[in-house]
């Protein structure tokens, strides 16, 4: 029986598999192409550094997963290891599958790193993290890149309550890193049909301190930041750039218009949820990419008093489970940019009629804070803003030009 | 008929209805018909002028009316009609 060796193979296969340098491979990542940068080394040696741009595939796993993430055979690949050799026996087993625009990259990390060409560390799980979020890493969806990015990502919660309450659970429990609480009420026994953040022993404590301890019994990865404080205009923009997403759960009017101007100037995504007795709204304003605001959807507040709030007029205590869940889905869907946002969608629930429908919300090109021409280019009275009739001229409280409410 | 979907907050004055059926060719002749129906309930959504409330969105089938023509906006027989206020509750 013939044989060849190690060596004998592997020259072989640098006269049949197309090689480029450090150099090449640099040039060709920076041009339009859309060129697929697979790394074929096992997982220690990638946690220790990586060629930019670079995805993983350990090559014993390269041709059960290459499928999904190189859907078409004639996409071009570049495959990389440490030095150059294990891509090209990589190299070959794409051919085998039907690759047809495969390169190998000679002398491999160790060649782009003496090169001078941009590498990073990349953080990986621990195990324990591994074994935590396993069923999020399996999903090519999320994978274990989707996961790190959510242990990477912040979100502010404006509200722990009925809304901010399942919102918390939820982003805590999938390992969102960073959780901001604005709150400033205290837990009172009224609570806790609904706000399943706080305990009976948490009744007379900050919300922000009884959430807090909620997540860390929950998940020690999330650093949770409590603003006790009432959401302002002196202060919103400076809390909420301290964040990716922001997700609303107020009770009032005066401070969604708050948050929502907040998040346009700031060019921050917006999950807003509301709800009423038996009946919820939830969509995502995301101005930066070209969606409405919640101005576009409500330009003018209710009179004061016009509205019932969930105090007069009551709320199921499921309810707010249902739409703050919806808003922690919309959130991780924009941390990890994957699926349809429900954007320009406003997502309708009745509870009584077990009913989920949709409307559309048309970005208004009049739109005072989104719109071509804004006229609210910072942050306005919004106190005064929602206890005043429309089209009349407003002083805004020494901040600056009057403006059309 | 056109269904017209009634949101919780005004439900109080369609007997606790959540759709009721009501007919006219556009959305201002709908709601003075329904108002005739349902009084109270034409006052909660419109303008002494008829035009809708800017806090109230009303929406023939998936789009809100002041995209479309506003309290003009033709009604068909089998258009769903949403009236959708804001709503502010969070807590």
């Amino acid at each position: 029986m013939s044989y060849v060796t190690s060596d004998q193979l592997i020259a072989k296969l640098r006269k049949e598999i197309k090689e480029i340098d450090a150099h090449e491979l640099a040039r060709r990542m920076q041009s339009d192409e859309d060129l697929t940068v697979i790394d074929v080394r096992e997982l220690d040696e990638w946690s220790q550094g990586r060629i930019k741009g670079s995805v993983h595939i350990p090559r014993g796993f390269l041709e059960l997963r290459v499928e999904a993430l190189v859907p078409q055979r004639d996409q071009p690949i570049a495959v990389t290891c440490a030095g150059g050799t294990r891509s090209l026996l990589a190299a070959r087993d794409l051919q085998e599958l039907g690759y047809t625009n495969v390169v190998s990259v000679a002398g491999g990390f160790n060649g782009w790193k003496n090169a001078g060409y941009p590498f990073s560390k990349p953080q990986i799980l621990n195990e324990d993290q591994r074994h935590r979020y396993s069923r999020h890493t399996i999903m090519p969806e999320v994978g274990e890149e989707g996961q790190l990015q959510l242990l990477g990502a912040s979100v502010l919660l404006i509200g722990a309550g009925g809304l901010g309450s399942p919102a918390a659970i939820y982003l805590a429990a999938a390992g969102v890193g960073k959780i901001g609480i604005v709150d400033f009420d205290v837990v009172d026994t009224s609570n806790l049909q609904r706000q399943i953040v706080h305990r009976l022993e948490d009744v007379d404590k900050p919300k922000v301190e009884s959430a807090a301890r909620t997540i860390a019994q929950l998940n020690p990865d999330v650093k949770v930041i409590g603003h006790q404080t009432q959401l302002t205009s002196h202060n919103a923009l400076d809390i909420i750039s301290q964040y990716d997403v922001v997700i609303n759960g107020s009770d009032n009017f005066p401070t969604r218009y708050l948050v929502n101007d907040a998040c346009v100037l700031l060019g921050k995504k917006l999950v807003d949820g509301s709800i009423f007795r038996f009946e919820g709204q939830v969509t995502v304003y995301d101005t930066a990419n070209g969606s409405p605001c919640y101005r576009c959807l409500y330009p003018d507040p209710p009179p004061p008093g016009e509205v019932p709030s969930c105090a007069e007029g009551g709320v199921l205590g499921v309810l707010p489970g249902i739409i703050g869940s919806v808003e922690a889905v919309e959130a991780i869907k924009l941390i990890l940019g994957i699926g349809s946002p429900l954007a320009g969608r406003l997502l309708l629930y009745d509870a009584l009629e077990a009913e989920f429908r949709e409307v559309k919300v048309r970005k208004n090109p009049d739109c005072p804070v989104c719109g071509e021409h804004p006229t609210v280019t910072q942050l306005i009275d919004y106190e005064q803003f929602c206890g005043i009739p429309h089209t009349t001229p407003v002083n805004i409280n020494g901040m600056g030009q009057p403006v059309l409410a | 008929m056109t269904t017209v979907r009634i949101p919780s907050p005004l439900r109080r004055y369609t007997n606790g209805q959540s759709k009721v059926e009501g007919s006219g060719a556009t959305v201002r002749e709908l709601i003075g018909n329904l108002e005739a129906q349902y009084p109270g309930i034409q006052s909660r959504l419109c303008e002494a002028d008829g035009q809708i409330k800017r806090y109230v969105n009303v929406f023939v089938n998936e789009e809100e009316i002041r995209t479309l023509q506003g309290a003009d906006t033709p009604v068909a027989d089998r258009d769903e009609v949403s009236i959708i206020p804001a709503m502010a509750g969070g807590r």
